[in-house]
């Protein structure tokens, strides 16, 4: 093995939903991912952190292979979702899309009414027949999401018409209604005010039972509330991975221990 | 376990078609370049000889005798040079003027707004235009009125290509020398003079390139003449009304003169038009991005 | 403190002369000021030259506009300048076949590579098709005439003609009555391609102002990439698209040289996309040199060139105006 230390770590997850093996990403001639070799366990909150720059939103967008909307970017190695390597060939990339859904940084509701934003996805997959299954798609989604209360009186008006927190917990119902089986979040909290961040935070933990969720975040704070398991990144590689409990309560390697006191 | 593979719905195929369909569009669009090329040039090349450059027409030469087309190379060359030269007196500070003092301001965006305006306006408009001012001034048609009037047409031209450049300036930068205290006329012709370099080049070959091909309003104010131009004052012939006489010609030699023609004057726009992009991008090296 | 001390001299200067002279402190500020007003005296032109060229065409249309009334000259159907007869009628309806038939041919093509390159194209093929649009704007409109002449009139007669005449000579548009491969047909096929690169270049950019965040949230729920052009970025740019449209008309209706070179130059109504058309800026260029010698010839002329420049003025505004706003919409 290239990289023994991350060795240990590996088997200890009973049932993992992702597996990443030998990822190397570059950007043009820059080495973005060096030789990520992790797993992800199902049905929980995975998070992802270490200072920025480090290759985490790499890491994460390697996930719904968002990585290849770049120009020039490389990927070597595999992302097997259920052993499956979503970089084969014969792989669909919309049906990989379709499975891990994702939360962007910012949030970005389509230019389209509420109801219309929640209806997009599904009615890309053809998903339902008729509109009252649609309807009552809306309503279940913008009530996982929760949404619904604040909304179901104007589901019609424009989608930027919403607060930004209520924006991104409508992004969160989009994304959800395609019944994907992992959701990931880039930063998701990271453009909201605290009551709307504490918001999806709750909504992410109580979705965790359903969904395998990645989540990026550059809080460390954050990191504490959510994860069950933790992947430390510094520099394109990923330093340390494992259950929260775990790094956070006695980090192996002398870099995570920097990070988790404030040193870097 | 989830099926991720690629099964081919209806979605896929209509993307497939589309994609198909634009990639054929664009091959139809630089198609049309590769022909147009294929076209002067192959017509072009064989009526090419050296006299057709280095001689004015002699008599007969539009009944097929010999001479050549210097006339018409050299007055283009006057008219598109002296157009230029006169449309950046005025562009410059125009394009200065719109990056330092209105930036995004209301005037500045009217400016901006006529100069898109008059550079949509067609050259037969412009040269019915000089031809009235001709009349009232009872000027004839003459190298100094085609030069003029090539210069109104390259002015938003050459104007709106050193805007766009320069907007492109890191607004740091000046507000760093506003910062040392430079006034703002001060930032305008060190920093951006500087910045300009590029936008200025491009801005003369862009102009120079239209000026050269401009038949329509050269048709009414330059004229045409067998002889070079000696003074401003007289008519001077120019290659793209060479090129639109001969063919109007009944004579097949003199048709494929006027291809030969064509030829030198693709020719002229093509070297110009390539040289600009190399400089900017050898120019753009040297600046801020 | 002593009162006399306390007068600020710019400041009854001011009252007295009614300028403001404070702000001229230092020789530098007073260049800055000096420079400022002279460089704002530069950026009138523009402005100006617009109103100069309508108002001196506007002068000298002005005879004609007083002799006949207005729908005479526009709706007159005969042109017979030594009977004093203006009617600019068959010119404007070739101009706008001519036009027509032009902008129809290129928009399909225009709008499919635009996006093709805005949405497929990786880098390096952009890279290689913006110097090959470049090269096509370059290229002057003599030399589109002469290819006009040499490989599109020909194509018509023999090809295009013949096959039309064959599948298609019952429709009036498409029926051949004039084979000589001269018309509107040929003029519209080289103005498809004069004004593709401009419409190609105005599209990219408008497509270039939709953020990418909106096409990823697509793409994120598993859209296809045509699915997310569809759904999200073609309503985005609707209103560009059709400003694009407008502007290259624009360019088509004034078009001179290559068109007159191909359209065959007869005065008519024409019925067909086959026929022969005399669209008013080859008017106005065929016939400049006699035009001293008829009385009001030389202002008939002009104010073909006044309507000309009026309904290019309108188009082009209207789709100037969308297109900078919608540029403006990618900086904020």
């Amino acid at each position: 093995m290239l990289h023994s230390y991350s060795a240990p770590q590996q088997g200890q997850i009973m049932d993992s939903h992702i597996q990443v093996k030998n990822l190397n990403v570059y950007y043009g001639k820059q080495q973005a991912l060096k030789n990520i070799n992790i797993e992800i366990p199902k049905n929980q909150i995975t998070v992802i952190m270490g200072p920025s720059g480090c290759g985490k939103t790499t890491l994460l967008k390697s996930l719904n292979r968002f990585l290849e909307l770049n120009d020039g970017t490389q990927i070597d190695g595999e992302v097997l979702v259920d052993g499956q390597n979503i970089y084969d060939r014969d792989v669909d990339v919309t049906e990989v899309r379709k499975v891990v859904g994702l939360l962007a940084q910012r949030p970005s509701p389509l230019p389209m009414s509420i109801y219309d934003n929640v209806v997009y996805g599904m009615n890309i997959h053809r998903m339902k027949s008729d509109r009252k299954e649609y309807k009552a798609a809306v309503r279940h989604y913008l009530e996982i999401a929760g949404l619904w209360e604040e909304v179901h009186k104007r589901l019609h008006d424009p989608a930027t018409s919403l607060s930004i927190g209520q924006q991104q917990r409508l992004c969160l119902a989009r994304g959800l209604a395609v019944e994907p089986e992992i959701i990931l979040g880039d930063e998701p909290t990271s453009a909201l005010d605290p009551i709307s961040s504490q918001n999806i935070e709750s909504r992410l933990i109580e979705l965790k039972q359903q969904y395998t969720t990645v989540i990026v975040t550059h809080t460390l704070r954050q990191a504490k509330r959510l994860a069950d398991y933790v992947i430390y990144m510094y520099l394109g590689e990923v330093i340390e991975a494992g259950p929260a409990k775990e790094v956070f309560g006695n980090p192996q390697h002398e870099r995570t221990r920097a990070y988790l006191e404030g040193q870097i | 376990m989830v099926l991720m593979k690629k099964k081919w719905q209806r979605r896929h195929i209509v993307e497939a078609v589309i994609k198909s369909v634009m990639q054929f569009s664009l091959v139809v669009v630089a198609g049309a370049l590769g022909l147009i090329l294929w076209t002067i040039i192959s017509r072009g090349l064989p009526a090419l000889s050296w006299d057709m450059v280095t001689k004015i027409p002699e008599g007969g030469y539009y009944m097929g005798k010999g001479g050549g087309i210097l006339n018409a190379i050299l007055g283009s060359l006057y008219l598109a040079a002296g157009g230029t030269f006169l449309a950046m007196v005025f562009s410059v500070p125009i394009a200065m003027y719109l990056k330092t003092y209105l930036g995004e301001s209301k005037w500045g965006n009217y400016v901006r707004l006529s100069l898109d305006v008059l550079w949509g306006i067609p050259s037969i408009v412009y040269g019915a235009f000089g031809f009235t001012v001709m009349i009232a001034l009872g000027m004839r048609a003459s190298l100094l009125a085609g030069i003029i009037i090539l210069a109104l047409i390259e002015l938003p031209i050459m104007t709106r290509a050193m805007d766009e450049v320069i907007r492109r300036m890191p607004v740091d930068l000046e507000h760093a020398a506003l910062a040392l205290g430079s006034t703002k006329f001060e930032v305008a012709l060190r920093v951006v003079t500087r910045q300009m370099l590029p936008g200025i080049t491009t801005a003369i070959l862009l102009g120079f390139g239209r000026g050269i091909g401009d038949a329509a309003s050269v048709l009414f104010t330059a004229g045409y003449t067998d002889r070079i131009p000696t003074s401003l004052m007289r008519p001077t012939a120019s290659l793209p009304l060479a090129v639109f006489f001969q063919l109007g010609s009944p004579y097949p030699e003199v048709q494929q003169r006027g291809y030969a023609a064509a030829l030198i004057l693709t020719v002229i726009v093509l070297v110009i038009s390539l040289g600009s992009r190399w400089l900017s991008s050898r120019l753009n090296k040297y600046t801020i991005k | 403190m002593n009162q006399i001390e306390q007068i600020d001299i710019p400041q009854v200067i001011e009252k007295m002369t009614g300028r403001t002279t404070r702000p001229v402190t230092t020789s530098r500020a007073r260049q800055d000021n000096f420079a400022r007003r002279t460089f704002f005296v530069f950026t009138l032109l523009p402005v100006l030259l617009i109103l100069i060229v309508t108002i001196a065409l506007l002068a000298r249309s002005w005879p004609i506009l007083k002799a006949y009334p207005l729908s005479d000259l526009l709706f007159g159907t005969v042109w017979k300048p030594t009977n004093g007869q203006f009617g600019f009628w068959p010119f404007i309806l070739g101009t706008f076949w001519v036009t027509a038939v032009g902008v129809l041919l290129a928009v399909p093509p225009c709008i499919l590579t635009s996006i093709y390159l805005a949405e497929y194209a990786h880098t390096k093929l952009r890279s290689t098709a913006k110097p090959i649009l470049d090269l096509l704007a370059a290229i002057p409109p003599v030399v589109y005439g002469v290819w006009g002449l040499l490989a599109i009139v020909p194509f018509v007669d023999k090809v295009l003609a013949p096959l039309s005449d064959r599948w298609l000579g019952s429709v009036s548009i498409f029926s051949v009555n004039q084979p000589t491969g001269f018309g509107i047909l040929a003029a519209g096929i080289v103005l498809a391609v004069m004004i593709a690169p401009l419409i190609i270049s105005v599209m990219y950019e408008i497509f270039s102002t939709v953020p990418n965040d909106l096409r990823h949230a697509s793409l994120a729920v598993g859209a296809t990439q045509w699915q997310t052009i569809r759904n999200i970025v073609l309503p985005q740019v609707a209103p560009g698209i059709l400003a694009a449209i407008v502007l290259g008309a624009s360019r088509a209706l004034g078009e001179t040289i290559a068109v007159l070179m191909v359209v065959g130059n007869i005065p008519q109504s024409p019925t067909s996309i086959f026929d022969s058309a005399y669209p008013l800026p080859a008017l106005i260029a065929n016939n400049y040199g006699e035009m001293m010698s008829i009385p009001l010839y030389d202002s008939a002329l002009l104010s073909a060139a006044l309507v000309l420049l009026v309904i290019i003025l309108i188009f082009n505004i209207l789709s100037i105006l969308i297109i900078q706003r919608m540029l403006r919409r990618k900086w904020s």
